[in-house]
């Protein structure tokens, strides 16, 4: 009833300005394919809710369409001395309800991040290394962090700001009823309807100017054919997660167009490296057991590294839709080093490896993955099988859904197994700690290496990195660590994974690197 | 008929009972789900707090056990995802794929019935022969592509019908429900269409074969010799013979068509529990799966005792207490 009365009073206005109907509401409706589960910015760290988030709440700082660091609720910022930061805050910031954002909201935030009940991935993440909070006056605020921290800006870009007098003792049900959803962001909220679709309508007193869009729906579609077919019935404007297999026929469609973005997520072949026990997977040509782990032979790695034809996955299987990879970061991340190429595909030197390690006969792998996580997952593995082959390794493929397989994974049930990393923080110290450090609780580092990989060499180069807070000499630092475990074949590397939209073709959309799709940076061609 | 009752409620509660007890069981030993929703960035510390926050760190047995003396109070665990109660979230979700199934069976009767009537009483007609021939096809394609067939055609080309999602809803009895609305009419064609079709050529089948058998029994005979309509024949003493088979199979179906409708949910973006489930399933929520499973086992449990009441009104040679 609230909406045909808002028509109906939209309807009036036109009637009397006179205005052509066409345009007068210029409305967006993006079909995603994952949904966002909460509207509390702090409940459950997940792209799908942080894109979501970031339509109604802003951080102090933001991430830009290439993942760089850029000012938002606080315009500079700075290290005072090696574990205090200083963040100046913008002034006439409001809230959706009218209250001024200061400093004192910035203290609530971070002490509310960690204490959100029942979290199933909490965002304290980004916030457990701050000690203390201090508000030196409204517009400035400073952080004193837990040891030398230079990550903590970009931290901040992942924790959305929340206002003391309006969210003190909200739950995340009062979020998701639309009470609590209120922040400092461009769009503000309309309804939830869990599973479905998220309706925001614009902000007219955004800090930032006027947003282009009067209402926006983001729309859960998590079926691709179906997804595709509502873009082309114009039922929705844009649409993410675009399937490999109709990029060929799409890019001759004149009904859409087209947007991609390489993205910061790698897929790779993760390695069991654990002596006791490790490679159960792997046996000689004839089946018969190892008594160590094969894979912690590097001529073993190499050869396996070398079988793989990447050029042939991303352009036949991938259909384009990805970039051959030696490391983990794509171009123009922070620690990417352009030293480092994609490994040559060469079946003859890998054989020749494989003999030189002592096993001119061969050997038999079973070879993991998901079927239904990474784009074209269980065929890249298949696609693998039949490299290996060529080599003489017996590969017996087997794929299985992501639910049961990342249960296997953390247990470090599989020998070889496809895994990716996509570096939200855009830059290389967060893949090298939780994936490849040597696994340490208390220092909370290899949180993601199941395979138990181990490299003193590097984990010195990673703390010292850590430690330092010149960004060229910290860069210097993380190219090292990242040559040091791709030299030593700690994981196999296969490819930087594109992102692909689709939409309407009156619209433009200016493609992020970080997989998410956001109203702000969709545009109507004028 | 009191007994008949309580003794049916006692089954159905045994049944529940050991449902739950196989889910929980399985699901806790397919994986954790905090390692599925948890992000990358999280170190072990966290993860660790993550598990305890959702009481996964007990043992299994003890997880149970707490969640038998919730549900003895009334409170069934809550959703891992959505931190709502699970039981609340299904039920926010039924009203969607409730009327999508109940639209699909009314039309899956008013389209089968008759077709199956006509292809029954003039089985030697060509059009008789395409519908048989077409009911075959109804049963043998798989939903899903179906599903994408009649929104490639009535959506994408001919323009005429939504593609998906669930139109404008209106409130009746505090629900929100989407036939009362146009917008929402236009978006339930489709899917209750694709829903529809398996059980319209079941019902058409079972109708034909029905009137097919029924035409040469002798007490049709003698109406006939009577000399009473054919109409009258037809539709009071045809079809009030050929109703019972139909009717148990509607009501069975219908619990089936609340299951299926998990494909075209997903298919169609329709927001109803089974995508829920499915979705739920995929994190392995386990709360809300066995809250789910649960309400579809009472679900059954309650359509098989409407179907054996309705029994005894059309038939009254029907009696509850003898069919125990």
């Amino acid at each position: 009833m609230k909406s045909v009365a808002r028509m109906l009073a939209l309807a009036g206005t036109v009637a009397m300005l006179g205005i052509g109907a066409a345009h007068a509401a210029d409305k967006l409706t993006i079909g995603v394919r994952a949904a966002a589960t909460s509207i509390d910015p702090h409940y459950h760290l997940l792209n799908p809710n942080k894109d979501l988030a970031a339509h109604m709440f802003d951080g102090l700082t933001a991430m830009d369409q290439n993942v760089h660091l850029k000012p938002s609720l606080a315009i500079s910022w700075r290290l005072i001395d090696d574990q205090t930061w200083e963040f100046k805050l913008r002034e006439g910031v409001k809230f959706h309800n009218g209250n001024a954002f200061t400093a004192d909201d910035v203290a609530f935030t971070i002490d509310r991040v960690p204490n959100v009940a029942n979290s199933p991935g909490s965002y304290a993440v980004y916030t457990k290394r701050i000690k203390s909070v201090e508000v030196v006056d409204d517009y400035t605020v400073r952080f004193t962090t837990d040891g030398v921290y230079p990550l903590l800006p970009i931290d901040l870009s992942m924790v959305f700001m929340l206002d003391r007098e309006t969210h003190e003792g909200l739950g995340t049900e009062d979020f998701n009823s639309g009470k609590g959803a209120i922040g400092t962001g461009p769009y503000r909220f309309v309804s939830f309807q869990r599973g479905d679709r998220v309706e925001l309508e614009r902000n007219d007193d955004y800090w930032g100017g006027k947003p282009e869009w009067d209402e926006v729906t983001l729309r859960v579609i998590s079926n691709d054919a179906s997804r595709l077919a509502a873009l082309l019935a114009g039922d929705v404007d844009i649409i993410d997660a675009v399937p490999t297999t109709d990029l060929e026929r799409l890019r001759n469609e004149a009904r859409v167009k087209m947007w991609d973005a390489l993205s910061m997520r790698a897929i790779f072949l993760w390695i069991d490296h654990h002596q006791a026990e490790g490679a159960t997977f792997v046996s000689g040509p004839n089946g018969e057991k190892f008594s160590e782990n094969v894979l912690r032979n590097l001529k073993v790695r190499q050869a396996l590294s070398m079988a793989i034809n990447r050029d042939a996955i991303v352009e036949r299987l991938m259909q384009g839709a990805a970039a051959p990879t030696g490391q983990f970061l794509p171009e123009g991340a922070f620690g990417y080093d352009p030293g480092i190429s994609s490994p040559a595909f060469d079946a003859e030197g890998a054989k020749r490896l494989l003999a030189e390690a002592g096993y001119p006969d061969g050997l038999r792998i079973t070879l993991h993955g998901p079927n239904d996580r990474y784009v074209n997952d269980s065929r890249i593995i298949q696609a693998i099988g039949q490299m290996w082959e060529r080599i003489g390794v017996t590969t017996k493929v087997e794929p299985e859904p992501w639910s049961a397989y990342i249960g296997r994974m953390t247990r470090g049930d599989f020998s070889i197994g496809l895994l990716s990393v996509g570096t939200s923080t855009g830059e290389a110290s967060n893949p090298l700690r939780s994936v490849f450090a040597t696994t340490n609780p208390d220092k909370g580092l290899g949180a993601s290496n199941y395979g138990g990989y181990s490299n003193p060499e590097m984990d010195v180069v990673v703390e010292k990195a850590m430690g330092t807070t010149d960004d060229a000499a910290r860069e210097a630092l993380l190219r090292e660590a990242t040559r040091l475990v791709m030299d030593d074949v700690a994981v196999v590397p296969l490819h930087i994974q594109k992102s692909f939209w689709a939409s309407k073709p009156d619209l433009a959309l200016e493609a992020r690197r970080d997989e998410s799709t956001r109203a702000m940076e969709v545009h109507r061609k004028k | 008929m009191a007994i008949w009752v309580l003794r049916r409620l006692m089954q159905a509660l045994l049944v529940v009972f050991a449902m739950t007890l196989i889910v929980f069981m399985a699901i806790s030993f397919m994986g954790n789900p905090v390692d599925i929703m948890i992000s990358p960035d999280a170190d072990q510390a966290d993860r660790a707090k993550a598990i305890a926050a959702l009481g996964l760190d007990l043992p299994v047995w003890q997880q149970y056990l707490r969640f038998l003396g919730g549900a003895i109070q009334g409170e069934f665990g809550r959703s891992f995802v959505f931190n709502e109660p699970a039981i609340g979230l299904i039920l926010s979700r039924m009203p969607a794929t409730l009327e999508l199934a109940v639209t699909a069976t009314l039309l899956s009767i008013v389209i089968g019935l008759p077709l199956g009537l006509y292809a029954g009483l003039r089985p030697d007609t060509a059009l008789a022969k395409i519908l048989m021939g077409g009911s075959i096809l109804g049963f043998s394609l798989p939903s899903f592509l179906i599903g994408l067939f009649l929104i490639a055609v009535f959506a994408v080309e001919l323009q005429w019908l939504p593609s998906t999602g669930r139109g404008q809803t209106a409130p009746l009895f505090g629900i929100q429900w989407s036939f009362l609305t146009a917008d929402g009419l236009r978006h339930l064609m489709l899917p209750a269409l694709n829903l529809a079709l398996y059980n319209i050529a079941l019902i058409m089948r079972l109708t034909r074969a029905g009137v097919a058998e029924t035409m040469q029994a002798e007490y049709i005979r003698f109406a006939r010799a009577k000399g009473l309509t054919t109409r009258r024949i037809v539709f009071v003493h045809v079809l009030k013979s050929i109703l019972i088979p139909i009717v148990t199979v509607i009501g069975m179906e219908f619990g089936i068509t609340i299951a299926l409708s998990v494909v075209t949910e997903t298919v169609f973006a329709w927001p109803g529990m089974g995508k829920l489930m499915i979705d739920s399933i995929g994190v392995l929520d386990r709360p809300v799966i066995v809250a789910y499973l649960m309400i579809s086992v009472l679900i059954f449990v309650l359509i098989n005792f409407l179907v054996d009441i309705f029994y005894t009104v059309i038939d009254p040679r029907a009696d509850l207490g003898a069919a125990e």
